[in-house]
């Protein structure tokens, strides 16, 4: 222990598992710029061509390759490499790389529907012992699931919901395996579960003990696994190799025992940083062989795979994992947490060409060094793999050690958890608000019938007063959908080894969010300032909108339309809050759509803002395609009113530019990036992606996505392979607003 | 009761109309036809809105924080915003009491009715040299003289106020070695320009035109070709200027 922890300042950290203190009493902060980078060695490069040879494969087939007889967990596959001998930091999911796990605790049906897509079925085996002898998830909830709830989620009101595959966004804090070593933290969790004998067994204590129990037997899992691969990782980490292979083995195990929607790697490269640091000044790292194992390390990131159906891709396309990193930010002693290691992160952008994942993010303040956001900056120019989210608006409302889940989730790392809670259709529900809670495009009553709006032209305050109704059901429905999900998924898909990597005990968030704002709010907007016509079919049902008129719309810093926006955030807000949620959570509510967006729109009928029925809507807090008349700047400034206490789990916004619409010269779309970043964070913005790309750039991908293999867009909260995306997603990327000038 | 003048539209951008994230207003009306022009929308005034100075400064005000923080200021475009010269100073005063960059974008050929006022609140020109051939300049704005442009750009140098050039390069139109030549001339003799940036020719204005039931002259004209943006950009390099 002295010896892993030589030359470590401070001392609260060895008493308690605290690696945020470790890493405020440890952390070099680092002004300068990216002159110290070095470029891959030729190791990196020989093992990430071998990959690169198999993502040709993978894309061609769908999958690589499936292991479809063995239900992974933590210990269920022996070692694996992509080169034996030549990896710095080793461990895969599977015995291979690219090779996919089945994981059918979340629900048979979703492994079935995955082999079948690629052309594999299931071991007949695995399907007896899940049909008839272990339960899952996706059976669990919809054993419980009330009848209106099964009819909200048919009709599309509301989508996307963890009912059937893993919850994801909850991130353990890996670091705590390098820092301690697994042997103190499953000491620390029989502290805690032997402190709990004193308590009565309450269903909540039973509960808590059960955990406890099963996050002690997911760390010695935990242990046995590195152990195959011959690694004692008992004690803490000693360099900054065993630091990364330590953290790296955490992650890893999280992987092989859940298939999250995000399964987020947290706030690591600060972390890090003190232990190549370390051995840098002892003289046994050179820079270059820092960044090999940084490399090293993110090659693996890039390769987790998860088993998905065809109908999980059309809402979150291109086979997203989030391996969300988050780097920067501003300490609350005012330093800021931007080390070399950040640095390096960044640089495997260029050491192994751009790629979505890891999802680097980049927590943005004005008061970041001057080096690091250049840095940054150029990155997006040349990459557009980065996103951005407000270290100002963060910090203050979690702490300095945050990081980011999936897209724009923040938690305090170690500390909170969320149940992550998909989204509801506020577009949907004006619909249904106008028709009497009845479903535009079948005609079925899925909300409680009321009387449908009878007038002729719609006015303002009586679609106002409907509309609240409707969102009063839509929240109730929709909380009470998430509460079920959420008791099931602890029962019966547990995330044992991410758990036991949290505080006990933890802060829960039920995380709800929101599909549809700025079709829901132009919508509104027309109805108030536009005279807007409802058409009726046959049976009575609105299905059409006729608008005579001109309306202000979102995106145009306008605060008439903005104003509708902000009400409708708070409102939906509040109607959340009053619910009763499972294990007490702190309701919170997003603003994004990652791409199902295009789903939502598919779903949703002609709309009063002129929209027609089946169109995409727009992803996230962003303006509806086109509308946006004043360009970028006009548009973050209308998300950037969006309340942020309202929408907690973040606000997302994604913009196109070209090369040209950010200046002449590569430094001066260097600076003006700055600016603009800094300007919308410093006006309350909270999420922006940055595509840097000409139009022909897209276009000519769809044609030959062979010549794209590495073409990454950032699409509302993550980033994607161009290529990987469907046709209809391709073309509404194009579609969205290119904010170059003329 | 503030002037008024006729707006075409406003937009945020960046890199594009000066340094930094500006707020440019698009004025309507221009006495210039120029026939590379992309925005024959503002050629008549009758085709903007009659807005007040104060009600534009009241918009520009919306985004007084954030041009400052990003770093950029206001530019005011066209059309022509010379052909309304009293707005546009009304409106640049009203930039420079919140403290803002201001630039000016124009043709310089109604250069005499800047008034001392106007250039007073103008931290920044951003000069059109449409041409360097008198002839040429004739035949590319099919109404204008070269003569107004160049004088005034050298009272914009006499007061010391900071020009960037902008040449529109159209192939077979301005590209003659000799019309370059003859437009870096001018820039180099006008102590105070900055920079000379040389926008290529392109046509994403021409459905405007079909739009506006206008003949688009350059309908087949192509894009510069790499060679020949190359070409130009070194000529003027070789007069000692900074090209973009």
């Amino acid at each position: 222990m002295g010896n892993a922890w030589r030359g470590f300042r401070g001392t609260g950290w060895r008493e308690t598992i605290d690696v945020a203190g470790f890493i405020h009493d440890n952390i070099e902060p680092y002004a300068g710029g990216p002159e110290f980078l070095t470029g891959p060695t030729h190791r990196t490069e020989r093992i990430w061509r071998q990959l690169q040879r198999m993502f040709v494969e993978e894309r061609r087939r769908g999958i690589y390759d499936v292991d479809a007889h063995t239900p992974s967990t933590i210990t269920s596959h022996a070692p694996g490499y992509i080169d034996r001998g030549h990896e710095l930091i080793v461990g895969l999911q599977t015995s291979s790389p690219l090779r996919r796990a089945i994981m059918p605790n979340g629900g048979l049906r979703m492994v079935q529907a995955g082999l079948a897509a690629y052309g594999f079925s299931l071991d007949p085996t695995v399907q007896t012992i899940f049909s008839q002898y272990r339960k899952t998830h996706n059976d669990g909830v919809f054993d419980a699931y009330p009848a209106d709830v099964k009819a909200a989620r048919r009709s599309h009101i509301i989508t996307g919901l963890p009912d059937a595959y893993g919850r994801g966004r909850i991130i353990g804090d890996y670091r705590r395996v390098a820092l301690y070593g697994v042997e103190r933290l499953i000491q620390e969790r029989r502290a805690r579960k032997t402190a709990l004998d004193a308590d009565l067994s309450s269903e909540t204590v039973i509960r808590d003990r059960e955990e406890l129990a099963e996050q002690i037997r997911a760390l010695e899992e935990l242990r046995f696994m590195a152990d195959r691969y011959g690694y004692d990782i008992c004690g803490p980490a000693t360099t900054g190799r065993e630091a990364i292979q330590w953290l790296y083995f955490a992650y890893l195990a999280a992987t092989k025992e859940q298939n999250g929607a995000a399964m987020s790697l947290g706030r690591t490269s600060s972390f890090i940083d003190v232990y190549l640091q370390r051995d840098i000044a002892e003289g046994r790292l050179t820079e270059q062989q820092a960044q090999e194992l940084i490399d090293d390390f993110v090659i693996k990131l890039r390769i987790i795979r998860f088993l998905r159906t065809p109908e999980y891709d059309e809402l979150f396309s291109g086979d997203p994992t989030w391996v969300t990193e988050s780097l920067g930010g501003i300490g609350c002693d005012g330093r800021p947490l931007v080390t070399r290691t950040s640095f390096r992160y960044l640089q495997t952008l260029y050491n192994l060409g751009p790629a979505p994942e890891p999802n680097l993010t980049v927590l943005w303040s004005p008061a970041l060094p001057e080096g690091f956001k250049r840095f940054c900056a150029q990155v997006s120019l040349d990459t557009s793999a980065i996103q951005y989210e407000n270290d100002e608006l963060i910090r203050p409302a979690y702490s300095d050690d945050t990081a980011i889940a999936c897209c724009v989730s923040a938690m305090r790392v170690g500390k909170d958890m969320q149940f992550f809670g998909a989204r509801a259709n506020l577009a949907k529900a004006l619909l249904y608000a106008i028709n009497g809670g009845r479903d535009e495009m079948t005609g079925d009553q899925v909300a409680p019938s009321r009387p449908p709006i009878a007038d002729d032209v719609l006015d303002y305050e009586t679609v106002v007063e409907a509309y609240g109704e409707m969102l009063d059901w839509l929240a109730e429905t929709y909380v009470d959908a998430l509460n079920v999900i959420h008791y099931m998924h602890d029962k019966y898909a547990y995330e044992r080894l991410e758990m036991a990597l949290h505080d006990y005990p933890v802060h829960r968030f039920m995380a709800t969010g929101i599909a549809g704002l700025s079709v829901a709010v132009d919508s509104l907007s027309a109805i108030k300032y536009a005279h807007v016509k409802a058409l009726r079919d046959e049976n009575g049902l609105v299905v059409d909108y006729a608008i005579d008129g001109d309306f202000p719309t979102f995106g145009n810093n306008d605060d008439r339309a903005d104003e509708i926006a902000v009400d409708l955030v708070s409102r939906f807000m509040e109607r959340i809050r009053r619910q009763p949620t499972y294990r007490a959570s702190e309701p919170s509510m997003s603003v994004l759509t990652i791409t199902s967006n295009v789903v939502y729109g598919k779903h949703t009928g002609n709309t009063p803002d002129g929209r027609r029925a089946g169109e995409p809507f727009a992803p996230g807090a962003n303006p509806m395609n086109g509308r946006d008349r004043h360009g970028l700047v006009a548009a973050a400034l209308s998300v950037a009113k969006l309340p942020y206490r309202s929408a907690r789990d973040g606000i997302s916004l994604t913009s196109s530019v070209t090369p040209d619409g950010l200046g002449h010269s590569r430094d001066e779309r260097v600076t003006n990036l700055v600016g603009v970043l800094d300007g919308y964070t410093d006006a309350g913005g909270f999420h922006l992606n940055v595509n840097v790309l000409d139009r022909s750039t897209l276009l000519d991908a769809m044609s030959h996505p062979e010549r794209y293999p590495q073409l990454t867009i950032r699409v509302s909260g993550y980033a994607v392979n161009f290529v990987k995306l469907t046709v209809e997603q391709q073309r509404d990327v194009i579609s969205r607003t290119f904010h170059g000038s003329l | 009761m503030t002037v008024t003048g006729s707006l075409h539209s406003f937009d945020v951008s960046t890199g594009v109309d000066g340094p930094g994230t500006r707020f440019v207003a698009f004025l309507a009306g221009c006495p210039l036809r120029c026939q590379y022009c992309h925005s024959p929308d503002t050629w008549f005034r009758r085709s903007g809105q009659r807005v007040s100075a104060d009600s534009l400064l009241t918009e520009v005000r919306r985004y007084e924080r954030f041009l400052k923080v990003a770093g950029g200021g206001v530019t005011i475009s066209g059309g022509e915003p010379l052909q309304q010269a009293a707005f546009t100073r009304d409106v640049l005063r009203g930039c420079k009491e919140m403290r803002l960059h201001t630039a000016l974008d124009t043709s310089g050929f109604l250069g005499d009715r800047a008034d001392d006022g106007l250039l007073d609140a103008t931290d920044l020109v951003l000069l059109d040299i449409k041409s360097g051939v008198p002839a040429t300049y004739r035949k590319v704005t099919r109404t204008g003289r070269l003569s107004p442009t160049v004088r005034f750009a050298h009272r914009l140098a006499d007061r010391g106020m900071p020009i960037w050039v902008r040449f529109v390069l159209v192939p077979g139109l301005t590209d003659d070695r000799a019309n370059v030549d003859a437009v870096a001339d001018i820039a180099a003799s006008v102590a105070t320009v900055e920079r000379l940036e040389v926008l290529p020719f392109h046509r994403l204005g021409a459905p405007k035109y079909s739009s506006l039931g206008l003949p688009f002259a350059l309908a087949d004209t192509p894009a510069p070709s790499e060679a020949l943006l190359q070409r130009v950009h070194s000529q003027f390099r070789d007069h000692g200027l900074t090209v973009y």
